[in-house]
């Protein structure tokens, strides 16, 4: 058996080390970011926003107002 | 665009948002340069085949440690300058820089078996790089332990301040010491001592790790200040109701 073949586990190995450790911190931020999404979401649907939206909603559709 | 402007967390999130694609196609494309670079470029003559771990470890174990140099001067901002990102930045930071450095003790156990006859031994590069990934999993606990964010914030700005430390122990280990670990053979006095035919998908596969840190890290504190407004929120509700 040469030293390629020899050695090939440990080079495969390495490589799915590589893609398994990757693919999880992709998938870690991808989930988080779509459940706090969803989070935020849920609560402004229920009519809890920050502050700051709130005031930009409020100047929006005061301003809506006064071109009508 | 200053430091100070980014400070506001909309106006980072919009940054973020606009960046993200783009640092993630460049990531894409390194990536597959970098590797095809890796897979093609010739075997050494003494370690055989088993260079190719090279392009994976060296990178990783580069950037474990560059996490930790980005935590460091984050935790800088949040004790000293108590800038409002600093402490998200950190948090952010901390899983991403423990994933690289378990990829690094991972792929040199299995690059240290064909090439020393053994996955690990107790020598001083082997050991403080150890020693990086378990801080790393330290300020992962604290901010995890810690309730309240802002006293999290210090305690990991302390811990990661004290744990930086272990950067220069790290990259000088194999000077100060005997060690199974080779010397340093990238960034030397008097120049790299690899054959540029190996060297250049090494440096292309350490951009590319880069990249996906740059991406990553992004994307963590995007999803960090999205997480601290829902807690803010879910804070109003409560005692709204």
């Amino acid at each position: 058996m040469t030293e390629h073949m020899t050695h090939l586990p440990f080079i495969v190995g390495s490589y799915a080390a590589a893609a398994v450790v990757v693919g999880a911190l992709i998938g870690w931020v991808t989930l988080d970011f779509r459940m706090q999404r969803r989070a935020l979401a849920d609560l402004e649907m229920r009519g809890i926003m920050r502050r700051s939206a709130g005031t930009a909603a409020a100047r929006m559709s005061a301003e809506a107002g006064e071109k009508a | 665009m200053t430091l100070s402007e980014l400070a506001n967390p909309s106006r980072f999130l919009s940054v973020a948002n606009r960046a993200i694609p783009w640092l993630g196609g460049a990531t894409v494309i390194a990536f597959a340069f970098g590797l095809d670079l890796a897979m093609r470029a010739p075997d050494d003559y003494q370690q055989g085949a088993t260079v190719k771990i090279m392009y994976l470890h060296v990178p990783s174990a580069w950037l474990g440690m560059l996490c930790w140099g980005v935590m460091s001067i984050a935790a800088l901002g949040t004790l000293v300058w108590r800038h409002p990102l600093a402490d998200v930045a950190a948090k952010a930071a901390a899983p991403i820089g423990a994933a690289f450095t378990l990829l690094c003790l991972i792929t040199g156990s299995l690059w240290g078996r064909p090439e020393w006859g053994t996955y690990w031994v107790w020598d001083a590069r082997l050991t403080s790089e150890l020693v990086l990934f378990l801080l790393y999993l330290g300020v992962v606990a604290v901010w995890r332990t810690v309730e309240d964010p802002s006293r999290a914030a210090r305690a990991a700005a302390i811990l990661t301040l004290v744990g930086a430390i272990d950067l220069p122990v790290i990259k000088f280990s194999v000077d100060w010491w005997n060690t199974l670990h080779q010397g340093a053979s990238v960034f030397r006095l008097g120049g790299s001592t690899i054959y540029p035919t190996i060297l250049w998908p090494l440096l292309i596969m350490a951009l590319a790790f880069t990249l996906l840190f740059a991406t990553l890290h992004l994307a963590a504190m995007r999803n960090e200040i999205l997480r601290r407004r829902v807690r803010t929120l879910r804070l109003v509700q409560a005692g709204a109701s």
